[in-house]
């Protein structure tokens, strides 16, 4: 999708900070409710990401888009404070109903308060605004495209959970990439050359198509998802109901035999 | 209680050493990928990443397990929480401290070997030289400088060798794997079963006290085990460098290049005979003084090391310490020469640490310790030295909110297992597993508070190489399968009386113990000693009586053991008793499956 690489996949604590001033952007918080009324970015809508999860059907996803006074023009800025997985999952699902310009804050929530930057208690209210529904199914993969595509060459599956729960059964053929691998110290993602510099470690080619699973509802995944798109990756979808759906239909599982690497795990 | 709450610094100790280079990561990243194109040969390969430290793991090539090299053991805040984060990034989000100061991390895939080696060296840490025929770590233990018995702090002299070798090309292609171990004083530490052992010591000369070593040749465990012999009365410090110059020289010269079960150098030594050994190295030794360039010189560091840190930090605020306080103190902690001050032996499972943990530490070893950083032992564990006692409450507390507040690591509670199924290619049993389980049921029946129990050990390994260390424990155990009809049982050789101190020898063969009966055996010998000791005995004491023929109560021999135990040992039916045949942490039936080795190779 050539229109997105233009698009910016995160954005730093300062340039939101010039787009609050200017009023060009709408800010989502996706952590509780309770958190969010406890203080957070001043202007800032709440979209727990529970609420999403309860109905994510595109026409519901639509209307809250609506009511926060997002049209289709409108940037728009997600964050949390779970290393950025569940904004990405939020972000993620903007984009598959057709909006364009969505992106991460660059820092979580703890981040930007130990900053010392703006926050606020004050409940914002949105005039409702209209926004057009367009479906990118090209950034989706479900269980029976996964099946298909997973066999073809130039795709691959990546499990972005912990190494001991993907040792312990997995997809065939999906390969590993934790997504604690994915941030630095101070940022949701690594810098663009140290991610570029992984993926080929691992083999994984910029021309590739990239399908992105974690555990269950694809927060995890998300979070590599965006991390795909900020090293230019054209062709990334998340696989968003992800391992647990994969399970229940009884689909092909593999595991790592012969060892017992579960009891090197101090928990 | 009044408050003395002094200002921490955040600012955390920095390490004094740096181990690392950064062009070895891209060089371990490329090297991969000409291997995965076909363009470099197995065993090439395999030379290349064992001697950067990455091992094979059981059963793949897919994955590697990097080991940390810990020099002297001396681990600093920002390299743990560096290593925690590696361990989530590129591992299994938990990290495995080793009995030879290592920090291991298992199930990296091998193509993230480089990020790792990368992520170290920006701490200054290094996997260099720990696998392979090299000269691995070099040890010093972790009481060294607080020990009341030392002469004095080997720690200085052991950085500069580890200094002095690492990446000198005359210990990179070695017949066998090396080991030096520089302990503080008899008792602590394991001078006499590794290839090169040193004790401090100091005698005087011309009215002056000149430093010097007794330095042991030729120890070591393993398929075939040793007790290292002492190459002289006094070896003094500025010989250090030479001597093991010689040594390494006649090592690589004549050791066994060809039979892979006889090539490390206590064999050369068995081979030859101790006197021969040690007129070579002597004559050796001449030869390396007369031409070495005066340049080679161990740089030995010993500046005092600074002890900045607060002594008391402590706010009780008048509350009484949380439960389980004094068993904790008694059990684990170490009064330093130093008065008022401890060392802190951390009670691990079978040197497991989460990621969590490791940066909790970090925290704390900066806050607690007042020389700042951490040292690794020799028993799979952590020690925090310089704890001012007034602290001790409060460290407690601070352990205990991240699950690293047990008791008994300096008991026979801790056993040490090596990493067995868990990872290693050559096992044969879950020997890992079984260390947790045994430590577990012994802190429920409190058997690390009997003082009778304090200077025994159990430690076992999941085959019949010692990485476990079994043969210088009290009770060691070592893996294989057992077997009735078709169905096949895990199961431990069972040797007594070992030990690493001044008496050291290696234990004695008892009996084959099934897996599943190992804990029930323990807990029988224990009742046989209390049985029959005498008023001062401890476990180790009456063990080491009977092992050397000089006890007279009921047991008097290893076999009088045997035969008690035996009736333990016998296999149920599969009907009977279907866990028996499983090993501990799987529920299918156990099978024996085994790759190529490297911790042998
Ligand atoms: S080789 Fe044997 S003793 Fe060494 S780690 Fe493996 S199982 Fe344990």
């Amino acid at each position: 999708m050539s229109r997105e690489k233009t698009l910016r996949t995160t954005i730093d604590a300062d340039s939101l900070r010039s787009e609050l001033r200017d009023n060009s952007v709408r800010v989502i918080d996706v952590r509780r409710e309770e958190d969010y009324k406890q203080s957070h970015i001043p202007n800032a809508a709440n979209l727990p990401l529970a609420n999403l999860l309860a109905d994510d059907s595109p026409d519901k996803v639509l209307k809250t888009a609506q009511s926060f006074g997002i049209d289709d023009e409108t940037p728009v800025v997600v964050y949390d404070d779970t290393f950025g997985a569940l904004a990405s999952r939020v972000a993620w699902t903007l984009q598959y109903i057709g909006h364009e310009d969505v992106s991460l804050l660059d820092v979580t929530y703890g981040q930007w308060k130990s900053l010392g930057l703006e926050n606020d208690t004050k409940i914002p209210s949105f005039g409702k605004k209209d926004h057009s529904l367009n479906l990118h199914p090209d950034i989706l993969a479900t269980a029976d495209y996964l099946e298909k595509a997973k066999e073809k060459e130039n795709v691959i599956l990546v499990d972005n959970r912990e190494r001991l729960n993907y040792l312990e059964q997995h997809i065939p053929g999906a390969i590993n990439i934790p997504y604690r691998t994915l941030a630095s110290a101070d940022k949701i993602l690594r810098p663009k050359d140290e991610l570029k510099r992984l993926l080929q470690n691992r083999n994984v080619k910029s021309d590739a198509e990239v399908i992105t699973y974690c555990g269950s509802v694809g927060t995890l995944s998300g979070l590599a998802y965006y991390a795909l798109k900020s090293v230019d990756h054209p062709n990334v979808k998340l696989y968003v109901r992800s391992f647990k759906e994969w399970k229940n239909l009884n689909r092909p599982i593999v595991k790592q035999e012969n060892a017992d690497y579960w009891d090197l795990s101090a928990e | 209680m009044t408050a003395t709450n002094l200002k921490q610094s955040t600012e955390y100790v920095k390490p004094k050493m740096n181990w690392a280079k950064l062009e070895e990561s891209e060089n371990f990243a490329n090297t991969v990928k000409l291997y995965r194109q076909g363009k470099i040969d197995p065993d090439n390969f395999r030379r290349f990443r064992l001697q950067h430290g990455a091992y094979g793991t059981r059963m793949t090539d897919d994955y590697a397990m990097v080991r940390i090299k810990i020099p002297a053991g001396e681990i600093y805040p920002n390299q743990l929480e560096r290593i925690a984060h590696l361990s989530e990034a590129f591992s299994i989000g938990n990290a495995h401290v080793s009995t030879r100061q290592n920090i291991q991390l298992h199930w990296v895939v091998l193509e993230d070997v480089s990020e790792i080696m990368r992520g170290l060296a920006e701490v200054g840490l290094t996997s260099r030289e720990a696998c392979g025929n090299t000269v691995r770590n070099v040890m010093c233990s972790p009481l060294a400088g607080v020990c009341s018995e030392e002469a004095f702090d080997a720690t200085p002299y052991a950085f500069a060798t580890a200094r002095f070798l690492l990446r000198n090309p005359m210990n990179q292609n070695l017949p066998r794997k090396f080991k030096f171990n520089f302990t503080c004083c008899e008792k602590h530490g394991m001078a006499r079963i590794t290839d090169v052992g040193l004790i401090p010591q100091t005698r005087d000369l011309d009215g002056k006290t000149q430093r010097g070593f007794k330095v042991f040749l030729g120890g070591g465990l393993g398929n075939k085990s040793f007790v290292g012999h002492q190459l002289e009365d006094f070896t003094p410090e500025e010989d250090i460098l030479y001597t093991s110059i010689a040594v390494l020289r006649i090592f690589d010269r004549l050791g066994n290049r060809k039979n892979m079960a006889r090539n490390r150098m206590r064999y050369l030594v068995d081979e030859m005979g101790w006197e021969n050994f040690q007129n070579l190295v002597l004559k050796e030794r001449m030869v390396v003084r007369a031409t070495q360039s005066v340049i080679v010189k161990l740089e030995v560091d010993n500046t005092p090391k600074e002890i900045k840190r607060p002594i008391r930090i402590t706010d009780t605020d008048g509350r009484s310490p949380p439960d389980g306080y004094s068993r904790w103190l008694k059990t684990t902690t170490f009064k330093q020469k130093q008065a008022r001050f401890r060392a802190v032996f951390l009670t691990l499972e079978s040197g497991d640490m989460t990621a969590n943990q490791l940066r909790s530490l970090a925290k704390i070893c900066s806050e607690f310790s007042a020389e700042g950083f951490a040292r690794n032992g020799f028993s799979q564990d952590i020690v925090l030295r310089w704890v001012a006692e007034d602290d001790l409450p409060r460290l407690y507390s601070r352990l205990l909110e991240v699950g690293l507040a047990n008791p008994g690591s300096l008991t026979m509670a801790s056993p040490v297992g090596c990493s067995g199924t868990t990872s290693c290619n050559l096992a044969l049993t879950n020997s890992h597993r079984l260390a947790k389980e045994i430590q577990r049921k012994f802190l429920e029946l409190n058997l690390d508070e009997d003082q009778t129990l304090h200077d025994a050990t159990i430690k076992i390994s999941g085959c019949p190489n010692s990485c476990g260390q079994h043969e210088i424990a009290t009770i060691g155990f070592y893996g294989g399968g057992g077997r009735v009809g078709k169905d096949m049982y895990p199961v431990y050789q069972l040797s007594l009386g070992g030990r690493a101190d001044g008496e050291a020898m290696l234990g004695v063969n008892c009996l084959r113990v099934p897996a599943k009966r190992i804990i029930p055996i323990i807990l029988k010998i224990i009742e046989l000693f209390k049985k029959n000791k005498k008023q001062d005995d401890t476990l180790a004491s009456w063990i080491h009586r009977i092992v050397k023929g000089n006890e007279n109560s009921e047991i008097k021999s290893v076999n009088d053991f045997k035969k008690i135990l035996e009736p333990l040992t016998i296999p149920p039916t599969k009907e009977q008793d279907k866990d028996f045949y499983a090993d501990y942490g799987s529920d299918s039936s156990y099978h024996t499956k085994t790759g190529k080795g490297e911790c042998a190779a």
